[in-house]
Parts: structure tokens; sequence; C-alpha cells
């Protein structure tokens, strides 16, 4: 899947947490879940479950640690699609 | 010197009204709230009839934000914040994401459970052992402390934010704990009220206990009926009712609507003695909490206009009249006026208190009494106690100045609250 593709993918399921709408409008590789996009960080374990069910993939305790980021979530979702 | 208390807004979720102007309405209408149950029917309840608030999407949308309601499923923090937050705007505050924290206004908000499906779909996953599938909304709509904790959180509150729980004691119990609050000097404000969860997860316990009536399911609004002969067990309700507490001096600074003033009250326990058990009170403890009530607030017997009862259709309806006969030293046709919200909206449990100490109040504020339904078949052993014309089946416009509201609950729990006409 082609990065563009992944970010299509990634912003609707973010979209209900987002607490800061203009940050959204400007989602880009580098932004933060909880600083840029203001998303409570107990919602963080929410968009986790939503990713797994969209790609139909798991993520462990180890991905969901790391997984703060647009750019960490992508490379996450990627390297399950390899493995 | 303790600072005087009153109420300057009220907000409520009744299977008979949601908002004050419906329930107020329903109550003169003596308009009952209780329907009948397909899914108890379904899941072989003995009692398949109860009491909901009817609560629309697009209601519940004015609330509570999409997000808010992504994985939602806690009826009781629905009601409870509803009238929370009815009570609040009532008493001209506003509900504001970005408002200043108010150190002065506090909540005590009351539950028996918070939200039992929430809870069930957790355990369903649990058990599959799929833990990690919860997600975050578990833990905060299912602890007591729930609706405090959304309600607090909603309206920028930052005094005491608690939540109490003593069975269906608990609203009249929250609004006393409230009271103490203010006339201590320890807050300014304090929004006070309970909420329970609809449906047979709360309900079920109750109908193994055979302490719901069965008698009834064909004809759901004649199922509550508190001193009637043919009691024969509660009817299962559930909502909430909330109002905003403030000093005196606070609410005349700001100008504030007082629909009427708190005296004061008491609050005790049978501790399962003399005759009290985990299920059935103590007669003495419950004459106490009355009498003290009463002293505690500086009244006389006589001056008691109307009793709303905590009265939910069992065989103890009888025992609580001669209670209250024997605590106020009235009976026959002296006794005050007496009624059973009860009768309209069925026993809402931990909601009960709050929900009929907003009936209370509204009765003294409007100038009337309202109908107890359901009772044209008075219980013989009631009218040895008290004057049928004491309990009025009609709605009566009557110049109620003070109500007794006294609310029983499971554990031999009591407590007493009296209201009164404000008078500057």
């Amino acid at each position: 899947m082609k990065k563009e593709q992944l970010i299509a993918k990634l912003k609707p399921i973010i979209e209900p947490y987002v607490q800061d709408e203009e940050a959204f409008k400007n989602l880009s590789e580098d932004t933060d879940f909880v600083k840029d996009l203001q998303i409570n960080s107990a919602n963080l374990v929410d968009i986790i479950l939503d990713i797994e069910d969209e790609f139909d993939i798991r993520l462990e305790n180890e991905d969901m640690e790391q997984m703060l980021d647009v750019k960490s979530a992508m490379n996450i979702v990627t390297s399950k699609f390899k493995n | 010197m303790k600072n005087r208390v009153v109420i300057t807004g009220m907000g409520v979720v009744a299977p008979n009204g949601v908002g004050i102007a419906q329930f107020t309405e329903a109550l003169k209408n003596g308009a009952s709230g209780i329907s009948f149950h397909p899914q108890l029917k379904e899941l072989n309840f003995s009692c398949q009839i109860g009491g909901t608030p009817t609560i629309t999407d697009e209601l519940q949308s004015n609330y509570f934000t999409q997000l808010q309601l992504r994985g939602f499923n806690s009826s009781g923090i629905l009601y409870g914040c509803i009238a929370g937050i009815d009570a609040w705007k009532d008493a001209g505050f506003d509900m504001n994401p970005e408002s200043q924290l108010d150190y002065d206004s506090g909540l005590i908000f009351g539950t028996g459970t918070s939200g039992v499906e929430k809870f069930r779909e957790a355990i369903y996953k649990l058990d599959d052992g799929d833990v990690r599938r919860l997600g975050s909304t578990v833990v905060l709509q299912t602890m007591s402390s729930g609706i405090s904790a959304y309600l607090s959180g909603m309206l920028g509150l930052g005094n005491q934010v608690t939540t109490n729980s003593s069975a269906c004691t608990t609203g009249t119990e929250a609004v006393l704990m409230g009271y103490d609050r203010i006339a201590h000097g320890k807050a300014k404000r304090m929004l006070v009220g309970s909420c329970s969860d609809h449906g047979p997860y709360v309900w079920g316990g109750f109908d193994a206990m055979r302490v719901m009536t069965y008698k009834h399911n064909d004809e759901p609004e004649k199922g509550s009926r508190p001193m009637s002969a043919r009691a024969s067990g509660f009817v299962p309700g559930s909502g909430a009712g909330a109002m905003v507490l403030e000093s005196l001096e606070s609410a005349t600074k700001r100008g504030a609507t007082i629909y009427a003033e708190v005296l004061g009250g008491e609050i005790n326990s049978g501790g399962q003695r003399q005759g009290g058990t985990l299920t059935a009170p103590n007669p003495e403890a419950v004459q106490r909490c009355i009498t003290n009530a009463l002293k505690n607030s500086s009244m006389s017997p006589d001056e008691i206009d109307a009793i709303n009862g905590h009265l939910t259709a069992t065989s103890k309806d009888t025992l609580e009249i001669e209670n209250w006969t024997k605590a106020l030293g009235r009976s026959g046709e002296d006794f005050p006026f007496i009624n059973s919200t009860k009768s309209l909206i069925g026993h809402c449990l931990a909601a009960a208190g709050s929900i009929e100490c907003i009936a209370s109040v509204i009765q003294i504020n409007e100038q009337f009494i309202a109908p107890s339904i359901n009772c044209e078949d008075f219980h013989d052993d009631i009218k040895e106690l008290i004057s049928i014309s004491k309990v009025p089946t009609q709605s009566l416009n009557y110049n109620v100045d003070v109500v007794a509201k006294a609310s029983f609950g499971f554990g031999d729990v009591n407590a007493c609250v009296l209201f009164k006409r404000f008078i500057p």
C-alpha cells in the first residue's frame, strides 16, 4: 500500500477522537496524536483497536507503546503486512 | 450559625416525563410511566412491567458529544447527566468546556451500580480471553463514581466531587450531604442527585427475591399500587433527579430563582437490630430519623403539610404509615397529606430519592398535592391509621408550605429531608 493510501485509510479511523480540527486538516506523517491532535491519551487504545479491525491485524503491547504519531502508526501497520 | 440553603435549579429524567415541565404535567395529571417490557417476558421475569424514561437520540446529542457516545452503554450515566446538566442550566449556569474551574461548586451524585450493560459486554469479552479489546470506556462507565466523573468534567466543578451509595436512600441522602456541605460553609453550590440504570440486569435480582409484582403484566399502569389492598410488590423503574443547592447568600447575590428552601433532615441506620434486617427497617430507627429531621429543621410535627413517602407497594407500606403516625404524633384526620410518587413511576431504586425530592419541591413550588394513583382500594390496615382523605387520588390545589420526604433502603438505612416554601 502506498503512503498516501495508508494515510487516507488512517484518517477516518483517527477523526472521531480528534480534539483539534485545524491540526487534523493539516494531518501529515509528522502529526503527533496527543500533542497535535489533542487526542485524550486514554483514546489511543481505542484507535489501536479500530486499526486492528480495519486492517485485520493484531497489534501487541510493544506496538502500542510506539504508536504515538501518524508515522509510527504507518510503520507498524506496514510491518504487520510484511509479516 | 449555619448557612440557609435553597434550591435554585432542578432537572429530572423520569419514566413519566423528561424535564421539569413534562414531569410537572405528569404529576398533576397522575400520568403513569409504567409500561410492558417484552424483553422481561423473553427473559422469563415474573414481573414484566417497568418504568423507563424516553430519551431520543436527538435529545441525547444535546448533552453528549459524538466522541462521548462512542461505545457508550450506561443508561444511568445518560439519565444522570441529562438531569444534572438541566439542573445546572436551570440555576443559570452554562455547560461550556472552556469554562473557568469553579472551586465553590461541587457535586454529590449517587447511584447503586453503574453501567451494568456495559459491564456485561466487558464480561463476555473477558471470558473469551479478549481483555485487550475492551477499549478505554469500560472503567469510566462501570465505576460507581462514573456519573460524578462525567458530570463534573462537563460542568467544570472544583469543590467536592463524589458519588454516594445507600440503596434506595441514595438520592435523598445526596440532598442532605450537599445541604450539610453548604450549611457548614464548605461550598457555595452543590449539584446533588442520583441515577439508576434500567433493564433486566439491574432488576433481575429483585425479581428473584419476589419483591416485584407479577400480577399486573397485562395492565402495566395499574401495577404500581402503594397503599392498595392489592399491593403485591413494587414495579421497577429507572431515571435520575438532580437539584442545585445553594447558600441563600450566593443565590440572593446572583438574583437566582429560588424554588424552595432545604430546612435540613436526618440520616441514620437501624443497624439491622430490633426488627431491622438487610431488607426490613428497624421501626424505632425510622421514627427516630423522622423525629430528628424535624428537630434539625426546627419544625414541629403540626407544621408538615404533606409527606412524600417511600411507599413502594410492598407489605411494608403499612409499617411505614405507622412509623409516620408515631413519629409525628398525628393520625386519622389529623395526619398530613401523603402520596407516593412511585405509584406513577415505579421504584426507581437509587434514583427514587432524588426524583421524589424533585416531586416534593414541585408540589411546593406549584402549590398542589399530586395524586397517588392505584389506591382506590385503600388497604384496611392503613385505614386504621390515617384517613383515606389524606391520600389524594386526584390532583389537589393546596397551600403546601412544608413537605417531608423520606427514603428507606436495603441495609436498614434511612433518610428524611424537609423542604419549605421559600420565604425571605
